[in-house]
């Protein structure tokens, strides 16, 4: 029974040691001095230093991309959300032709490549002068979040019982008001986590952020992060203080929410 | 019902508008624009009917071809590691009953942190000369190569930092697979003396067989469209010898700002993956993957 119990911690150590290792190292790096960071490492640091911590919010302003990205993805994840569950209610729950057809096309345009939308989307947003600004980015964040939370919601409402709402439909309430007062406040978990899912893939979005602005006072989390070049050599530690901040909110939503990020990531299908 | 479908339509127009709007109607605009001449830097010059020339640029320039290789290798080795990676991994969690929170979380955080995080941390590692692996592999009495000025050894980096964060997310996907299986399978199996191995091969693999498959679809697609991890880790260098074909796309169209050219490469990734996900549709069944709306 011993020996089991320690095979069985051997194990989980075997798992967690090479996936916790990069970011244990991005932490400890990011408290050292610059001068130690390629000389000596010693993986217990000796002393933790805040230098990086404080250029980067002293010297680079790293509030601003962190306004920015909290703004697209809050307004993506809030609008998605919105029109996405009155679309996957309907989906999931009325009866009407067309429907198979309306779901397969939001899982096709859920495959479709990024890059592929990225010229028209630029000329669009330049004819419209929304480069650089947050509606510019909004847009086309809703060409993933939208597909997103369609099929995630069509899952979660799929799940909830039927019965209710007949019941309600008995006593002469309506479809709306059934979704309002029934369907919405039993979904809500669903809800959350659709709505946690939708603002990591905001949190981390990339190629259109760097795409459709221009300069620091819009550039998201990850594009600031990209972009952090030193005169002369890459300022190692800013850059993993800046890894740092960067991971923190999700790692926060991992450790609350784990539970309903697996279950929606194993509800619905969703891409990488 | 006549009520009940006017109410669906109602209540699916704005989200299918919006998706219309900013994904299908795009995805024309590039198909139009591939056909015709634009350069940004050059407006004077209009934006003149040039038929399939920009098509014809594409698949005669070597460099395009470079980087449809490179795509290709990237998708190849990364898709594999992460099947066969997730695989152990879900095999392993399936295990546990202590510590799962845990490990949940554990196999969660690199999957949801952001790739451009991941690739400058996993660059960190590999930095050359004094990085950490670097110092490891130097004490173990090997003599690492400077990596990302190597044309064949800056691969192992890239791919590691893909595994490394996707690896989880294909486990996770298995995971669930392997919780439906009906544990009655392997008690019957061990009474009729089927040791581990012939579990694996004729209960687990086989009716994990859809969740295989699904993993295989979207990774494969996502890894054909890579462009985050290269782009911050290598810039596609050196030279061009990690440059993926979403790269050379994004070049073209904002550095090089040759729209006409660069909408004629988003055709080409676009119709490429859409290929490959009707030909998996067609292999796997339509309903394997509308069966995935539970």
């Amino acid at each position: 029974m011993k020996v089991r119990r320690m095979l069985g911690a051997l194990g989980v150590a075997t798992v967690l040691a090479p996936l916790l290792f990069p970011l244990y190292w991005m932490v400890m790096s990011s408290f050292t001095q610059e001068a130690r960071l390629f000389a000596a490492p010693a993986l217990v640091p000796d002393a933790l230093v805040l230098d990086h911590y404080r250029a980067l919010f002293g010297g680079r302003d790293f509030w601003t991309p962190i306004r920015n990205s909290l703004i697209v993805a809050g307004a993506t994840t809030g609008l998605s959300v919105g029109l996405g569950a009155l679309c996957a209610y309907a989906l999931a729950r009325l009866q009407f032709r067309g429907k198979t057809v309306m779901l397969a096309f939001v899982l096709a345009v859920s495959m479709f490549p990024q890059i592929s939308i990225v010229s028209p989307l630029y000329l669009l947003l330049r004819e419209l002068r929304m480069i650089n600004t947050y509606p510019g980015l909004v847009l086309p964040y809703l060409t993933f979040a939208m597909p997103l939370t369609i099929w995630l919601l069509v899952g979660f409402f799929r799940q909830l019982p039927a019965e209710l709402e007949e019941a309600a439909a008995m006593d002469g309430a309506g479809r709306l008001r059934s979704l309002r007062e029934i369907v919405l406040p039993l979904a809500w978990p669903g809800l959350a986590t659709t709505a946690i899912l939708t603002f990591l893939y905001c949190w981390n979005e990339f190629l259109f952020a760097l795409s459709f602005t221009l300069g620091p006072e819009r550039y998201t989390v990850p594009v600031a992060i990209a972009l952090f070049r030193g005169q002369y050599q890459v300022p190692w530690g800013q850059i993993l203080a800046a890894a740092v901040v960067a991971t923190a909110p999700v790692a926060a939503i991992v450790l609350v929410a784990q539970r309903r990020i697996v279950a929606g990531l194993t509800a619905g299908a969703v891409k990488g | 019902m006549r009520n009940e479908a006017r109410l669906g339509w109602a209540l699916t127009l704005p989200a299918l508008a919006a998706i219309a709007m900013v994904a299908v109607f795009p995805i024309f605009w590039t198909a139009w624009e591939s056909l015709h001449f634009h350069d940004l830097r050059m407006p004077w010059l209009g934006r003149p009917f040039v038929g399939m020339a920009n098509y014809v640029e594409a698949v005669s320039s070597e460099r395009f071809w470079g980087a449809m290789a490179h795509t290709a290798v990237f998708t190849a080795a990364t898709v594999t590691l992460e099947l066969a990676g997730g695989l152990v991994l879900a095999l392993i969690v399936d295990r546990f009953s202590r510590g799962r929170d845990l490990v949940r979380t554990a196999v969660l955080l690199p999957w949801a942190i952001p790739t451009v995080v991941v690739a400058l941390v996993w660059r960190f590692l590999f930095e050359s000369p004094a990085g950490i692996v670097n110092g490891v592999l130097l004490r173990l009495g090997m003599s690492p190569p400077t990596w990302f000025a190597d044309a064949t050894a800056v691969w192992v980096p890239l791919i590691l930092a893909d595994v490394w964060k996707m690896t989880p997310f294909v486990a996770v996907l298995l995971l669930a697979g392997l919780q439906n299986i009906d544990r009655s399978l392997y008690e019957a199996a061990r009474i009729d003396g089927a040791g581990w191995g012939r579990q694996l091969t004729d209960i687990t693999l086989p009716l994990l067989r859809p969740a295989l498959l699904v993993a295989f679809i979207f990774r494969s697609l996502d890894a054909f469209r890579v462009f985050d991890v290269i782009y911050v880790m290598t810039g596609g260098g050196p030279g061009t010898a990690t440059e993926p074909i979403a790269l050379l796309t994004f070049s073209s169209l904002l550095q090089n700002l040759r729209f006409g050219f660069g909408a004629a490469l988003s055709v080409i990734v676009f119709v490429v993956s859409f290929i490959f996900a009707a030909a998996c549709i067609r292999v796997l069944g339509r309903d394997a993957l509308m069966e995935r709306v539970p």
